[in-house]
């Protein structure tokens, strides 16, 4: 990120989301990195950028199908790249021929210019990196969405080389780790696909026992299955569905209906004040051994510094004591064991021992022995002459506006995201004061509050086709008539996830967060 | 860029003083009116914006010279426009002593209250204006003007000085020379009305050269001030001006070199660094990256003077502007440099405007620009103005000064020669150097070396100040003796009996009466372990307290410190204070042991400090303490 020549922040605000990544991206620009920032808002992310697009909500592939389109025509396309490593160019260029400039900024709202001017900094650049979150992910057609930015990588050769590459930001620190351990519905430990007979046989062997046969289900998924009545017993743990949940009080009901509901977690949040049984959990930070892995897939050690307060054990301690009582008996709980029996049978964490771990720093998967440094490129082998693996697909996708559709009745585009000082439902965070933080508001374009007639810390009602909120409104002019904003982090004043809507993509789970369609009225109090 | 920290707003009339230096804006994200269609959809800031980052200074000196002071709305307004930081314009605003972040009011006349001034009566102007104006620094004439004391103005040869201001739309500056109570009580009474006379009272030469007119004295480089209108190019040309840069056109660049290095001239500013040498390691640089369209050289005229005691650049800026002119060409020429900048100091009104004036009649006459004297040179000079800070005069320091950041030198290496100016090889060279090359091209190096002794070459001018009969600057070959240069300017005045000379201003070295035939060369002050400086001479007789002058330099540089690094600013506060408890007879322990604590903080100083203030900032001290029982 620091040795690059552009850099496209898409659907992020790093400044404030992930803000010491962004010591990076800001260590790159100092070192002459171009930065184009793609937001609906001119967020304080955008404030450093040499170029802003302020594209509307959920209008991303139309702009990136654009994009390549411009690429393809104006000869800046890397040939070379696309015939040794991937497959399905034509159909792709061919799918988007008619994503014109002019059609893009008919969809997008972004002068075709800038796109133009965009599109020919991303093909030119030398090195050039595109990093994305939520923006992108919390849409109905999330994966659609990735693959469209993909897709540009591929086209320009901008993927698996030093200060190239395509880089979703991680919302944790260990979130990465929590995918690559198996907390995916389909995947086991190191992305070994459960309905492969002979993986999972592996999985039997070692652990005897028979493991389900069929894919599970994600978080969307769970959740329809307690609508059906499927699902009645829910072991939470370090997740905070009644508030984080879109149309929440949908959620709400059908938490409330479970027959048990176990919540294992470091605060008492509002999941855990609905729960039967709540088990105080050990920080992972700092009160537990282990290993997390970031954004960038180096494994890393976690050690144990201080002791947790009475009456509060560590996760794994937990576990290893149900296990017991459900009569299966794992000897006494170990972090380098457990470390090691996973290294035994994901062959992308083999040699990574503990010893290693601590002399290198961490490493970066996959590391297949004892022998092996890691690697720094996920996908530098297809640099590599000859190709090493499959061929990189192109996936040609279209631009499908959000669920939640604008009318005369719903005229606002709401989306939502973070601030600097809190983090997600304020689990983590509402504990500790910031100099920063302010009281909740939806904020406005300025233009939009002199439509309403509004004054700053007025009283507004919020309503969307699903509830209804109260909140004072704030202006900001990085938003545009027409287009709201608001975050989670303060149910207790707005419960934003009351208006979002659960329209999920069906290929990630993810629900549309970014897109609700409101109206405002002045609110006269009850 | 976190650019939302206060929501303090410009005034229209500040917008339009930044305006003036940046242009109107282009967007609402710029400050300017928000037009929602296009604003809402795109913005444009980044590495554009902030390659205007250079211009943050020229901004600030709008804003003061417009209003007066410099509001918090004014900072954002400007961090707006050059996509700063507002802490970041703030640190730069606050650097400077010319700006005041606090309300004041337009008219300010600063009373120079420095060493020089100190043996004219500074003192007593100043408890004077206290009576009739009340504390420095409170509102006077019905709040419309205020009085502050003020470093050295650079005004020596007319102490006391001052130096009055009238912010406004028709902003103004005077300098006046043996200033009196009723004179500056005129002068702001003027500004209050909005008739204080411009800076455009041309130097006297009769006054400040005391040589002119004389038979006896060869001048050289103060040859033509004073026989011509300082701004007459016809005037210069006709006394041989511009010969000089014919025959560099016609050398080219490496005889251009040639002829530099044959006359073995060494900088005056106070370094005494070979010019060749760094012109040569431009030239050199040129050489290796022909083609590159991303190298650029500068060169840069240091003109900021503002060691206190020393005003030759003035009187030569003010005098002769084209000299400077066409010294800097002729630089341009040999290193490679298509774009200059004059660096001067922000208390000179008048040397500003000559220099200004100088280099637009040049670029229409030819002689600046493109293709200059038709022989395919291309260069420019911009004049970049100093804001109050001492240690800009330090060539690193004085690039972020330009570059538009705080004015705090750079470790070096890299050299400036290597990397300066923008991180581009750039030759800096003082104002008196530049007025030597001209002659060098003219007469040839060779010739040059005839005046002069072996080791320092040529003539050097000498500030001439304090207890002096004829206070001045003077041309004498190098060579000539203390005792000579003080006869030359009518001997010693005050009472008649000489205590002690300070060679090279705050920086520099006292010399006691016993020392008066010490050679003015670089090697002969060396052997007396002191310094030419910034050819400082200033006298003091012996009714003067040498304890309080070490005391008021111990407060300069305490004040012109920029708290960079660690030995230079907790040691210059340091060294203020034991003065300060030794003068006032309550030293800690015994007056040896304050000495001995002295010496040892200004050997720490001069070891570790980044940059040339620190490492002299103590070294008038122990010069002092090394002649004379001061403290016992």
């Amino acid at each position: 990120m620091e040795e690059t020549d552009v850099i496209l922040l898409w659907g992020s605000n790093a400044r404030e989301t992930h803000p010491i990544f962004f010591h990076h991206v800001l260590q790159g620009v100092r070192n002459g990195a171009k930065l184009f920032v793609i937001d609906p808002r001119r967020t304080s992310s955008a404030q450093w950028a040499d170029s802003w697009l302020g594209i509307d909500v959920g209008s991303d592939i139309s702009l990136a199908n654009a994009m390549a389109r411009e690429i393809i025509t104006a000869g800046l396309a890397s040939h070379k790249f696309i015939e040794h490593a991937t497959s399905g160019f034509d159909a792709y260029r061919a799918h988007v021929e008619k994503y014109t400039l002019e059609r893009a900024e008919r969809e997008t709202g972004v002068p075709a210019e800038v796109i133009r001017k965009t599109a020919h900094a991303y093909a030119r650049a030398e090195r050039a990196q595109l990093c994305w979150t939520l923006g992108i992910t919390e849409h109905h057609n999330a994966v659609d969405n990735v693959v469209a930015l993909i897709n540009l990588a591929l086209l320009t050769g901008h993927v698996g080389r030093y200060g190239s590459g395509v880089n979703p930001l991680r919302g944790q620190n260990n979130v990465q780790g929590g995918g690559d351990m198996g907390a995916i519905p389909d995947r086991l430990p190191g992305f070994q696909h459960v309905e492969n007979d002979e993986l999972r046989a592996k999985f039997e062997r070692a652990w005897g026992v028979k493991i389900h046969a069929k894919r599970g289900w994600h978080l969307s998924d769970m959740f329809q299955a307690m609508e059906r009545g499927e699902l009645t017993m829910l072991y939470c743990l370090g997740e905070n569905p009644a508030d984080s949940e879109a149309d929440r009080h949908h959620a709400l009901k059908l938490l409330g209906g479970l027959e048990f509901l176990l919540v294992q977690d470091l605060f008492y949040t509002k999941t855990a004040e609905l729960a039967d049984v709540v088990l105080p959990a050990a920080a992972g930070a700092f009160e537990s051994e282990g290993t997390v892995t970031s954004s960038e897939r180096r494994v890393q050690r976690v050690r144990r510094t201080v002791a947790p307060p009475d009456g509060v054990r560590d996760d794994v301690a937990i576990i290893f004591d149900l296990a017991r009582r459900l009569g299966h008996d794992w000897g006494p709980p170990d972090s380098e064991s457990i470390w090691n029996e996973c290294r035994s049978l994901s062959p992308m964490h083999g040699g990574m021992t503990y010893r290693r771990l601590e002399d290198l720093g961490g490493i970066q998967w996959p590391c297949y022995d004892e022998s092996h440094p890691g690697e720094i490129f996920l996908h530098g082998r297809l640099w590599h002459d000859p190709l090493i693996g499959p061929r990189a697909p192109f996936h040609p996708v279209e631009f499908v506006p959000p669920v939640d559709e604008l009318d005369s009745e719903f005229p606002i585009r709401l989306t939502t995201g973070r601030r600097l000082d809190s983090y997600n439902t304020g689990v983590q965070t509402r504990l500790y004061p910031s100099p920063l933080r302010r009281e909740e508001a939806l904020d406005l374009s300025p233009e939009d509050g002199q439509q309403y007639k509004l004054r700053e810390g007025e009283k507004v009602r919020v309503s969307s086709r699903r509830g209804s909120v109260v909140a004072p409104v704030r202006f900001d002019p990085g938003l545009r008539p027409g287009l709201a904003f608001l975050t989670t982090h303060f149910h207790d004043q707005v419960a934003t996830n009351d208006l979002t809507i659960d329209a999920i993509d069906p290929k990630s789970g993810t629900a549309e967060f970014k897109a609700t369609a409101i109206r405002i009225e002045k609110y006269h109090g009850d | 860029m976190d650019l939302h920290l206060t929501n303090a707003q410009a005034s229209a009339e500040e917008r339009a003083a930044v305006d003036s230096e940046l242009g109107a804006p282009e967007s609402g994200w710029e400050g300017g009116k928000r037009q929602v269609e296009r604003d809402s959809r795109t913005a444009s800031a980044g590495h554009e914006a902030r390659s205007r980052r250079h211009l943050l200074l020229p901004a600030l000196h709008a804003v003061q010279k417009h209003i007066g002071w410099i509001s918090p709305g004014a900072l954002n307004y400007v961090a707006l426009r050059l996509n700063t930081a507002p802490a970041e314009v703030h640190g730069v605003a606050s650097f400077y002593g010319m700006f005041s972040l606090e309300p004041r009011p337009p008219v300010v006349a600063h009373v120079c209250d420095d060493i020089a001034c100190l043996t004219h009566g500074a003192e007593k102007l100043c408890s004077e204006l206290e009576q009739k104006l009340g504390p420095a620094g409170t509102p006077c004439v019905g709040g419309k003007a205020t009085w502050l004391r003020s470093q050295c103005l650079g005004l020596c040869e007319r102490a006391p000085a001052a130096l009055v201001t009238a912010a406004g739309k028709n902003a103004k500056e005077r300098a006046l020379g043996t200033a009196t109570p009723e004179r500056v009580q005129l002068l702001i009474e003027y500004g209050t009305e909005d008739r204080l006379p411009g800076s455009l009272r041309d130097l006297s030469p009769e006054l400040s050269i005391p040589q002119f007119g004389s038979k006896h004295s060869r001048l050289r480089l103060l040859a033509r001030i004073g026989r011509t209108h300082p701004v007459s190019l016809d005037g210069y040309r006709g006394l041989g001006g511009y010969d000089g840069l014919q025959k560099a056109l016609e050398l080219g660049p490496e005889g251009v070199i040639r002829e530099v290095a044959a006359s073995r001239l060494l900088g005056r500013g106070g370094a005494a660094f070979p010019t060749a040498k760094k012109w040569e390691a431009l030239h050199l640089h040129r050489e290796l990256l022909k083609g590159n369209p991303n190298r650029h050289h500068y060169v840069i005229c240091n003109a900021d003077e503002s060691e206190p005691g020393t005003f030759k650049d003035r009187v030569l800026m003010e005098g002769d502007p084209f000299a400077i002119v066409e010294g800097m060409t002729i630089a341009a020429l040999a290193t490679g440099a298509k774009k200059g900048y004059i660096y001067l100091r922000g208390e000179y009104p008048l040397a500003a405007e000559r220099m200004a004036q100088a280099i637009e009649i040049a670029e229409k006459s030819g002689l600046l620009g493109k293709n200059i004297m038709a022989k395919g040179l291309d260069f420019d000079i911009e004049l970049r103005r100093g804001a109050g800070a001492y240690i800009c005069g330090e060539e690193t320091a004085l690039f972020n000064s330009i570059e538009g950041y705080r004015g705090e030198p750079r470790n070096k290496p890299p050299f400036p020669t290597q990397a300066g100016l923008f991180r581009q090889p750039t030759a800096v060279n003082n104002v008196e150097t530049l007025a030597n090359i001209p002659l060098i091209l003219r007469e040839g190096g060779e010739a040059f070396v005839t005046v002069g002794t072996k080791d320092s070459s040529g003539t050097r001018l000498f500030c001439l100040c304090g207890h002096i009969t004829r206070p001045g600057v003077y041309e004498v070959a190098m060579g000539t003796t203390l005792r000579e240069l003080m006869a030359l300017a009518g001997g010693v005045a005050g009472n008649g009996r000489l205590q002690a000379v300070l060679l090279g201003g705050a920086a520099g070295s006292f010399v006691s009466p016993k020392e008066l035939d010490t050679p003015l060369t670089f090697e002969g002050t060396r052997a007396i372990g002191a310094t030419l400086g910034s050819g400082v001479v200033m006298l003091f007789d012996d009714s003067v307290d040498l304890r309080k002058v070490l005391l008021r330099i111990a407060g300069f540089f305490r004040h012109e410190t920029c708290g960079q690094c660690v030995p230079c600013r907790v040691g210059v506060v340091r060294q203020e204070e034991a003065l300060q408890r030794l003068i006032s007879g309550k030293p800690l322990k015994s007056p040896a042991d304050e000495v001995a604590m002295l010496r040892e903080m200004a050997q720490a100083m001069r070891d570790a400090s980044i940059c040339g203030l620190g490492q002299t900032a103590s070294s008038a001290l122990e010069s002092a303490l090394h002649r004379w029982s001061l403290f016992s």
